[in-house]
């Protein structure tokens, strides 16, 4: 490290610094900028001439004030501690921030991503004098009601271990030590760090194959994302791609949810702050907040800080899923990241490509996406964890031939498309159902254990899918001569999409039952109004008029069903019963 | 101690290179004395070793280079502050412009702010009331939101502004309000207007105003909002004081921008306008907000025109993308004479679920609403089928329908600007229109709340 030299600033450009004098630096190596202690990463090298992206504000630095390289690429602090947590882009938490500098943001401080006070029980797994490698899962910490904390052997450490006892621990104290085969030891805490640029390794990549369940109609029913897949929600602003965002990390069932504010509101944390210790997890009825992680670079917040903090939340996502989890993270919005990312560029004086992003853009958004995945994970015990990633884009104008958008659409497998005018009708959530797709699709039926009921949604999908675009070429027809001219089946045809529509798609994220819909009850309310439109044929067969079928009253039943809480499912399955009966008595009077 | 430079090397747009400078810091401000004695101000955009790249306020139009001298402040743009600037204008960089003595500061400020820690935020949740129904009824505003006025160019935005200045209130006992206005390349006249109206109402008394006007120095505008919001978080922070925020225009604070951007030869983004229009943006509407264990909150409305508007124009768009909703003026109904003109059906204040219902405002403030809007957009298509076909074609539901949107129309949306109506007035409105359908008709508002509320309505417009 002697070689380190501290370099002197030559010239101050908003977020970027450039010092010379930097020998020894390295790309990503994290460095102090001036007396004020400002924390940057070199992006550009030239001999020892080093531009740095500043994550605080330069407002004051000048040329001649210091440098000091760190020697360190940017990393986080990995542990138990960071459920429950609110970070900034760089890992700085901050609630403890809010008690040291109050309510605003002030520049320079430092403080660990884990406390440093607080004691863990540790429980070791593997007995001493057990011969551990990378990825070893040695023990376990009860982090929160919802997480226990696997603890593992850090990368690049082989040997046996010793002195493992059950015990309270501090994060930086040692737990145990490896004898590594050169004799040395290495000290085993219940911390390690990882540099966010780089992914962290596992043993085996494995294709997704089981559906992340979202308890949103429209995804988990017709564009569902996969365990350790990727999805990317474009939309002009307004038309829901927070609470998209929102929702999902209240309902995915993972076991762990990294959320990140990428330069976008700082109301929308606090919304979230505020909600999740509420909210209670439907599968364990714990408050949400017991799984969940928060990583908060609001837009009033420096810039460069921004772009890092996407890399922040996977590596902590990354670290989870390496305990053989589910993980899923919401980055919104990954615009604001690409924006970090062409104002840096700009200032490097970078040959710009389309719209001014570096002709790097589409490389780092897919680099970034293939941190997700299926994992076999490294070490024993033998385990597979997965990383979903979910990404908000903002296009401008909400114009999807945007570059963020397109570069995201190469590599996505799933594309939920939200449309302004959906939005404007009130139509939540606003999301196209004839231009969005799944690549997933097929593993939906593998949600249901029993084989009648797989192929049952299958099914009921695949049917409801073909309505909703024979509406969309019934409706030019009916606008140009009306309803009553096209046949009888076709009016109950539109009748039946317009169901879809109403009473299945639209969603309401703060009603308290709507908000969240099981895939059981999926299939049992979508089967309930094909059931309808099956029943709507008969009777017109039977010379039934259309006109009659639509104004049943059991169709009210049928609107009113989403708000059916899940544990009353009997009432649910009544309606049936009660199609039955008004349709039958419309044969009565035929 | 401050240095003195002759040495300014170049000149070129509202920019100034000035070589040989030692210890200059990024973001610092200067003063420029030019060879006539005048004084002009700067700020530091870029050093680069001993060379120092200035933006100067009040452009460079008859700045020489020979014999103008700089000299650096050491120190980033600070407003001084205390609460005498209540009643007081001020230039858009906060210099008094109404004759009035200088302000003794209790305290300067750095006009670029801190950014607010995300943790220590205060969720928006209580209502104000402006006395307008289309934004209390149906987008209601909270303490803390930022909800700002898309307008086009001949909108009456500036009436509409005047009003919710003059009108707005907080619900509550011992609660101050302050109106702080930031004019950024506004007329006169609508400057004018803005003062005169709150000093005939005494509302100017609680409000403070900074004004660039039209043919007032392009530059001065990028100040201009830091300069109001620096007194803002002041009034409200400090002082514990409800403060709304007006920022008019945004439009013209973002050409400002974009002409040094292009002075720089930075890149363009879409439109010319620099790619960090979103962030530059941002750092000025973020400072919106509410905080934990503080009285105060500042609530945000900026105005901006959309150029032939354009909705997906830069300015709006980043706007939409930042704000907490939208109230969108409209040409047609501006037309038709609808005052003010709210085009009701693509506004939405997305904090309106907050800061409603029982306690708050009424029980039935969010159905009525969610009715209101979905009776009006039935009519609206009736309104327009009707353009098409003739009334004649339409059905018998859709002319009752279109009845409704144009009695809405009428008396809801135009309700004129001097007219001042209570939360409970502009429900009880509301009711009042939606009499005209039967109550199986009302799907959107709870049974029990129809028969709670209708009856009275029922009576008198039968
Ligand atoms: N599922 C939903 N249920 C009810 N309301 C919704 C739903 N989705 C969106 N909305 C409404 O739309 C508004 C805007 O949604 P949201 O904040 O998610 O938009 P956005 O796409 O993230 O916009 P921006 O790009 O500006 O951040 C919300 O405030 C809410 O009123
Ligand atoms: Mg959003």
């Amino acid at each position: 490290m002697s070689e380190l030299q501290a370099g002197k600033i030559v010239k101050v450009a908003g977020p970027l610094v450039v010092a010379e004098g930097m020998a020894g630096a390295k790309m990503y190596d994290v460095v102090r900028v001036s007396k004020h202690n400002l924390i940057g990463e070199i992006v550009e090298l030239h001999g020892d001439r080093a531009s740095i992206q500043v994550y605080e504000d330069t407002v004051g630095i000048g040329p001649g004030e210091i440098v000091i390289n760190t020697g360190a690429p940017l990393s986080v602090e990995l542990g138990p501690g960071l459920i429950e947590s609110i970070y900034d882009g760089i890992q700085r938490p901050l609630d403890e921030l809010y008690k040291s500098q109050g309510s605003f943001i002030e520049r320079g401080a430092t403080l660990p991503g884990l406390r440093r006070d607080k004691k863990w029980h540790f429980v070791p797994t593997v007995s001493n004098g057990t011969k551990v490698q990378q990825g070893d899962i040695v023990g376990q910490v009860q982090e929160t009601t919802l997480l226990l904390h696997k603890i593992m052997i850090p990368f690049g450490i082989e040997g046996i271990i010793n002195g493992l006892n059950e015990g309270d621990y501090t994060v930086d104290q040692v737990i145990a030590k490896v004898k590594k085969q050169d004799g040395s030891d290495a000290d085993i805490m219940l911390m390690q760090k990882w540099p966010v640029r780089q992914p962290r390794p596992s043993a085996k990549r494995l294709a997704p194959d089981k559906i992340l369940q979202t308890g949103q109609r429209v995804i988990d029913t017709f564009f569902p994302i996969a365990k350790g897949g990727t999805a990317c929600v474009p939309g002009p602003f307004g038309t829901g791609k927070t609470v998209v965002q929102h929702q999902l990390a209240k309902w995915v069932d993972a076991d762990v949810v990294v959320y990140v504010g990428c330069g976008e509101r700082g109301n929308e944390m606090t919304d979230v702050l505020t909600e999740f210790p509420e909210l209670k997890d439907p599968r364990s009825g714990e408050p949400l907040m017991m799984r969940s992680v928060l990583i908060a670079n609001t837009s009033d917040m420096p810039v460069a800080a921004r772009e890092a903090s996407v890399y922040t939340g996977i590596t902590l996502a990354e670290y989870f899923r390496d305990m053989g989890y589910t993980v899923a993270i919401m980055a919104d919005s990954t615009s604001r990241w690409a924006e970090a990312m062409r104002e840096i560029s700009t200032r490097l004086e970078e040959m710009p490509a389309e719209e001014g992003y570096p002709a790097y853009l589409g490389a780092r958004i897919a680099s970034f996406y293939e941190r997700s995945g299926r994992v076999e994970c490294a070490g024993s015990p033998q385990r597979q964890g997965a990383l979903s990633i979910i990404g908000a884009v903002s296009p401008p104008g909400g114009d999807l031939s945007d570059s963020v958008v397109q570069a995201t659409l190469h590599v996505v497998k799933v594309f939920w498309s939200l449309q302004a005018r959906l939005a404007q009708q009130r139509h939540f959530p606003a999301i196209d159902w004839l231009t969005s797709y799944s690549f997933y699709k097929q593993y939906l039926a593998g949600c249901f254990e029993n084989k009648h009921e797989a192929d049952e949604m299958m099914e009921l999908s695949k049917v409801s899918m073909g309505l909703l675009e024979k509406e969309s070429e019934l409706i030019e027809i009916v606008r140009l001569v009306g309803a009553e001219s096209i046949s009888a089946a076709d009016q109950m045809a539109l009748e039946t999409a317009k169901s879809i529509r109403e009473d299945y798609l639209h969603q309401n994220a703060y009603h308290k039952v709507d908000t969240h819909t099981s895939l059981d009850k999926q299939r049992n309310m979508l089967g309930t109004i094909l059931y309808f439109h099956e029943k709507g044929l008969e009777a017109i067969d039977k010379g039934a008029e259309p006109k009659d079928i639509f104004a049943l009253a059991v169709r009210e039943d049928i609107a009113r069903a989403k708000y059916i809480p899940e544990d009353e499912k009997e009432k649910l399955n009544a309606i049936r019963n009660t199609i039955d009966d008004q349709i039958g008595s419309l044969y009565a009077i035929v | 101690m401050l240095k003195e430079y002759q040495t300014v090397a170049s000149v070129y747009g509202p920019l100034m290179l000035v070589e040989g400078v030692e210890n200059a810091k990024y973001g610092h401000i200067v003063d420029i004395e030019m060879g006539n004695g005048e004084i002009r101000h700067g700020q530091i955009l870029q050093v680069e070793k001993d060379k120092v790249l200035v933006q100067i306020f009040e452009g460079t139009s008859g700045v020489d280079i020979d014999k103008s001298k700089v000299r650096f402040l050491g120190k980033p743009m600070e407003l001084g502050l205390s609460p005498e600037i209540l009643g007081r204008v001020f230039t858009g960089t906060g210099a008094p412009k109404d004759g009035g003595p200088a302000i003794v500061p209790d305290k300067k400020l750095n006009i670029n702010g801190n950014p607010i820690n995300p943790y220590s935020r205060d969720y928006p949740n209580q209502f104000i009331q402006t006395g307008i129904s289309t934004i209390d009824g149906l987008n209601p505003l909270v303490r803390g939101q930022k909800l700002p006025i898309f307008s086009g160019s001949g909108l009456p935005h500036d009436e509409i502004t005047a009003q919710l200045a003059r009108q707005a209130t907080v619900r509550g006992e011992g609660e101050h309000f302050a109106v702080v206005f930031a004019a950024m390349g506004i007329t006169f006249e609508a400057a004018q207007f803005f003062i005169d109206d709150l000093t005939n109402t005494g509302a100017i008394e609680r409000a403070v105003l900074f004004i660039n006007l039209a043919n007032d120095p392009a530059i001065e505008r990028i100040a201009t909002p830091r300069v109001a919001l620096t007194a803002a978080e002041y009034l409200a922070f400090d002082q514990g004081m409800q403060v709304l925020v007006i920022l008019n225009d945004m439009t013209n604070y973002c050409e400002a921008l974009r002409e040094i951007s292009a002075a720089r030869k930075e890149v363009p983004g879409r439109r010319g306008y620099p790619g960090y229009l979103y962030t530059d943006l941002a750092t000025v509407y973020e400072r919106a907000g509410r905080i934990k264990g503080n009285k105060g909150s500042i609530t945000m409305v900026p105005v901006l025109t959309m150029p032939e508007d354009d909705k997906t124009h830069p300015v709006p768009d980043l706007t939409g993308y930042i704000t907490e909703g939208q109230i969108i003026l409209g040409r047609s109904l501006h037309r038709k004479a609808v005052s003010p003109p709210v085009d009701v059906l693509p506004s939405l204040s997305r904090l309106k679920d907050k800061g409603i219902g029982k306690g708050k405002t009424r029980e039935d403030h969010a159905d009525l609403y969610n009715q209101l809007y979905a009776a009006y957009a039935r009519g609206k298509e009736a309104q327009e089928l009707a353009t098409i076909l003739g009334e004649a074609a339409l059905s018998e539901e859709d002319q009752k329908y279109m009845r409704f949107a144009n009695e809405f129309e009428g008396r809801y949306i135009s309700q004129g600007y001097y007219e001042n109506r209570t939360v409970e007035q502009t429900l009880d409105l509301g009711w009042e229109l939606l009499s005209m359908f039967d109550n199986a008709e009302l799907k959107r508002i709870d049974v029990k709340l129809i028969e709670k509320y209708m009856p009275k309505f029922r009576k008198t417009s039968i």
